[in-house]
This record gives C-alpha cells, structure tokens and sequence, in this order.
C-alpha cells in the first residue's frame, strides 16, 4: 500500500455523554475506494464528517493528505479544498441556478475568474450527464439531477477526496442508478472515494474494501468478496442478513 | 342584508349631515387655506402662525415622515445586530440580546415614550447647567443643540470634489469586481481611489479656500443660539419607535437566519466556504424571504405607532392637525378622513415597495 491520503489514529468522539466514535483507526490510500455500513446509529456517517471537520473529534488524529485536523484555520481550508463531500439531502443552495451553485466555490474560494468557474462547471455537469439543466434553480430538478449537481458541485473543486454520505437514501428507487452511474465511473477515474451507502451492488462492483460499523466502533474490514461470502463477525451476519 | 346596510349609511350620513347642520359647523374641505394662528416647534420647511391649515397638514405629514424614516433605519440596523447576537456562542452576548428584547417587547410603547421624555430627557439639566461636549454640543431639557455649517461661496467646489470622488468610487468598484469575475485578477482599489480623493479636496481648496463657517451653538440668555436645535420630543419618540421596534425586529431575524437548514451551512463549509462568505452568500439571502414580510409589518407598525407622538406633543400629523387643527376647526369628519387617508397611503407604499422587493428575491422552483 502506497502512503495512506488519509490516516485516522485512535480516534474517539462524543456526543454529551454518547460515545459515538470508539478508538477508530483507518487508512485510505490514494484512489481507495470504501465502502462503510452499519444499522442506523452506528456513526458511519459521523466518521466520514469528521474527515473535513463537520464534525470536531476530542481524542487521536485524523490526517488528511499529511495535514493534521487540529483546530487550526488554515489547516481546515486546505482539508476542504481537497476533499468533496456529497449530502444525503443534496443540500444545494435553493437561491441560486445549477451553474451558481457549481461556481460558487471555484469563484469565491480558489479565486478563479467566473468564466474560467463556468468553463469548468458545464465539463462537470456534462460528465455527470446533465449539460442542459445548467440554468434551471433546483427546486425544478428531479431528486437524481439534484444529486449529481451536487456530485458536480464538489468536483468543481477539483478534490482529490470525496465524501459521500448516503447519496441514495432519499432518492426514489427509479433514480438511484442514475446517481450510482455516476460514481461508479468516477471511481473508474481513481478518485479516492469513502462512501456511507446500503447499496451492496455498488459495494461488490467498485469497493476495495467494506468496512463494518456498530455501536461507533469498526467491527470488520475486508475486500468485498470476503466481505460478503465469508462475514466472520456475528454482528455483521445479522446485518447483511437483513441487508441482503 | 345588502339593503339593509345600505340603508344604514344612508341614516348615518344624513344624522350627521343634519347634526352639523345644528351646530353650524362648516363642511368641506376650504378650512384648508385658513389662517392657522398657532405656532409649531418643529418644521421642516417655512411655516409661520399666518400659514394655513394646509401647511399645517404639510408640516405635520413631514415631522411624521421624519421620524418614521429615522426609525425604520435605527431600528432595522439594532434589530438585525440584535437578531444575530440571539444566535451567538458566546453566553454573555446571547443573553443581553435576550433581556433586551424581552424587556423592550413587554412594556407598553406609550410607556416608554414617556419613560424617555418625561424620565430622562425633561430631567436633563437646564441650558444654563447643560452637559456640553468639547463646547460645541450641548444636551439640556431643551434638547440637542449641535454646530450647524453653513457654506459661503465657492461650496460648490467642494460639492463637485464629492462628487467626482463618489464617481471614482463607484467606477473602481465595478471595475474591480468586473476583472475578479473576468480574469480573477486583483485590481488595485483603495490606493487609486485615496489618490482622488485627497487630489479633488486639494483642487478645491487651491480654487475656493476654505468656505465653511461653523455656527457653533452659544448660551445667550436663558436658551442657545444658533446651531441646530434636535427638540427633545423627537428624539424621545425616536428612541422610543427605534427600541421597541428593534426587540420585533430582531426576533424576526432571528427566527429568519433560524428557518435555513443546517445542511445549508455544512454544504457551503465542506465546499470551503469561509463562515462569513457562508452567512452573506448563503444564510442571509435565504433568510430574507423569511425575514422580508414580517419586517414590513413592523415597518407599517412604526410608522402608525409615530401617532403616539400626541401624548408628548411632538408635532406629528395626528399631533397638529387632528389635534390641534381639529379643536380649531371643529371639521372632524373632515379633518380625520384625511388623516386617516394619509397613513392609509403610506402603508400601501411601504407594503408595495417592500413586496416588490420580496418578489425579487423569491425562490424558484418547487421542492424548497
């Protein structure tokens, strides 16, 4: 394994007095592709926030391309300029068209020029196939086309990471492949990928790893085949029995 | 049930047609043009007691405005602080956010107007003992009394140097947001701008010397001279209108900043928007449109409140003219149908420049 992009060393985070995240240690190589399940509550998706610090943890490390989360400004700029996140409710700015919400960041963060943002936003949106839909607001686009505006949106930053936390739960069953498309071709690509998901197909077909989460602690980690034929944990059995 | 209302008005009308026909009380609106006698401690254009009742209405319609404008803008800009410091961290200002609103929301205006005049600025010193700042202010029982400038000739030097760096001003602006958008280049803005500002101010003073003269305020006898005089009435109901307004105000914000998801924050912090760039590009443009409407009822309200003025007898239009002009005159129908009419088309115009506005800022689209 080449040098990990991103290593979390003992790790432990608190809600109150909930322990949501139990001595978690993680590293991801570049162009990793991890997939993380778990019941509901496990804190899958307080671990992803944690890497771009939408999430503060209270004990260990998290480093992310050799920068250290630790409270500090400049370190977390130079976290979110290289890691994408992807919201289970796309979360796109209301206000603003496709395009705004896609040159928003490349304008007002990395301070490129609005054509230059524009440029680049129309090859985003043309990769993930939605080219046309450019001008519209997305109050007026399907919960799928939402969704890939918002995988567009964070690769208009051009990350080396994406984050993507369950972008297929709130999509109805006929859009949900439209969305998986579009990451599996991007994980094609060789992004580095960690993506909170149910979706066992698209776990089988793209992941390296699958790792297992309950109660905030991993419980198994391994290749997907393994990961699906052989679980060795009890917890995990149960779970992809119900999953699967 | 038409018919019968009808048939009401008709029995009102022609009861009150015949009971002022009984106590000789003109009707009409020619009193209009009468001489009104009586003087008026503020007024904002030139008024005498041989003006009419008409500039009466006019004066009155003005010190209304007055205080209407000034505490729409006073209180929008605490209540906006306000609101945003409901929702801060830190424990202190979060908490004297919320004992000020409480307090300022729960006392009666009428109140608090008094509590301001009578309280606190009738209590102040006389002119002779007045709390002066630096002997060109003075605060007294008789109000604020400040330098006035008054300009001699070749002012209008100064004026155009103002302007021109106004200009410059406007243009270095757009032109460096047009090259931040064109190229992402850095144009140059304060250096350039600063260069024709102090260049314009020295023409003009090479041109023209120095053609201003201070009337600085003196005590002569028992009140100043000169300077301007800030009668304390006004600034009673202005303090008043702007505090109380300001509690409902901020509450409104606050609520308003409160309505935009927290995903909408997480997204634009993932996308390594810094929290301030977040809150002007993507909290407060959301929050407006929740903010926008009931701010224009407390718009409306302030400006209806500014009637309380009577009970101070700050020289508003329900002060002098359904005041005093009414106990002259005697022409209530009248008289209080204008009056009526006048705040009646004040509201609509705050209503529609402020709908308009919401209008424009409206979203688009359905899942929202």
């Amino acid at each position: 394994m080449s040098d990990p992009v991103i290593r979390i060393n003992k790790m432990n985070k608190w809600f109150g007095n909930f322990h949501v995240l139990r001595d978690i240690d993680l590293n991801v190589a570049s162009g990793e592709k991890i997939v993380i399940c778990g019941p509901s509550g496990s804190g899958k998706s307080t671990l992803i926030r944690c890497i771009n610090r939408l999430e503060a943890h209270q004990e260990g490390d998290i480093e992310v391309e050799g920068v250290t989360l630790d409270g500090s400004l400049k370190n977390l700029e130079d976290i979110r300029s290289n890691v994408g996140m992807v919201f289970q409710q796309f979360n796109l700015f209301p206000h603003m068209t496709v395009l705004e919400n896609c040159t928003l960041s490349p304008i007002w963060v990395q301070q490129k020029s609005k054509a230059e943002a524009e440029t680049l936003a129309r090859e985003l949106l043309e990769r993930v196939r939605i080219p046309d839909q450019a001008d519209k607001y997305p109050g007026q686009l399907s919960g799928g086309q939402q969704q890939r505006v918002a995988i567009a949106r964070a690769l208009c930053m051009n990350p080396r990471i994406m984050l993507f936390d369950e972008p297929t739960s709130a999509l109805d069953p006929e859009m949900i492949k439209e969305v998986l498309d579009v990451m599996v071709e991007l994980a094609e690509e060789g992004m580095t990928m960690l993506c909170v998901t149910h979706e066992m197909g698209f776990a089988r077909q793209v992941a390296d790893r699958v790792i297992f989460m309950d109660e905030g602690e991993i419980v198994e980690e391994n290749a997907p085949e393994a990961f699906f034929s052989n679980p060795e944990n009890e917890r995990t059995k149960l779970f992809l029995s119900q999953v699967l | 049930m038409l018919g019968a209302l009808l048939l009401a008005m008709v029995w009102l009308v022609a009861n009150v047609q015949s009971n002022l026909e009984r106590q000789n009380i003109n009707s009409g609106f020619g009193f209009l043009s009468e001489r009104a006698g009586f003087g008026i401690n503020q007024t904002l254009i030139d008024y005498t007691e041989d003006s009419s009742f008409g500039r009466v209405l006019t004066v009155g319609l003005l010190n209304t405005l007055l205080v209407s404008v000034f505490g729409v803008f006073f209180a929008t800009v605490l209540g906006f602080a306000l609101g945003v410091a409901r929702l801060s961290g830190n424990w202190l200002i979060n908490k004297t956010a919320m004992v000020y609103v409480e307090i300022f929301r729960n006392v009666p205006l009428l109140l608090q107007i008094m509590f301001w005049y009578f309280g606190v600025l009738r209590n102040l010193p006389s002119p002779r003992k007045a709390v002066s700042l630096g002997d060109t202010m003075f605060l007294s029982n008789r109000g604020i009394v400040v330098p006035a400038i008054e300009a001699a000739s070749g002012a209008g030097w100064y004026v155009a140097a103002f302007g021109l760096s106004l200009a410059a001003f406007i243009w270095l602006r757009r032109r460096a947001r047009l090259a931040r958008l064109a190229d992402g280049a850095l144009m140059p803005f304060w250096r350039p701008l600063l260069t024709v500002v102090l260049a314009s101010i020295g023409v003009a003073a090479l041109l023209a010397g120095v053609p201003f003269s201070l009337d600085v305020p003196a005590l002569k006898g028992f009140n100043f001279r000169g300077g301007i005089t800030v009668i304390p009435e006004f600034v009673a109901l202005l303090l008043a209108l702007s505090l109380y307004t300001a509690a409902f105000i901020a509450e409104i914000v606050r609520a308003g900043i409160q309505s935009v998801s927290k995903g909408q924050r997480e997204a634009a912090a993932a996308l390594g928007l810094p929290d301030k760039t977040a809150l002007r590009l993507v909290v407060i443009p959301q929050a407006l449109r929740v903010i926008i409407p009931p701010l224009t009822s407390q718009y409306l309200n302030l400006t209806k409140n500014s009637s309380l003025a009577v009970a101070i007898a700050y020289p508003d239009i329900v002060s002098v003219f359904a005041g005093t002009t009414l106990t002259q005159v005697g022409q209530a129908v009248e008289i209080i149908f204008i009056t009526m009419m006048i705040y009646l088309s004040l509201s609509l115009m705050t209503s529609y420049a402020m709908n308009r506005y919401n209008a424009r800022i409206a979203l688009v689209g359905q899942n929202t």
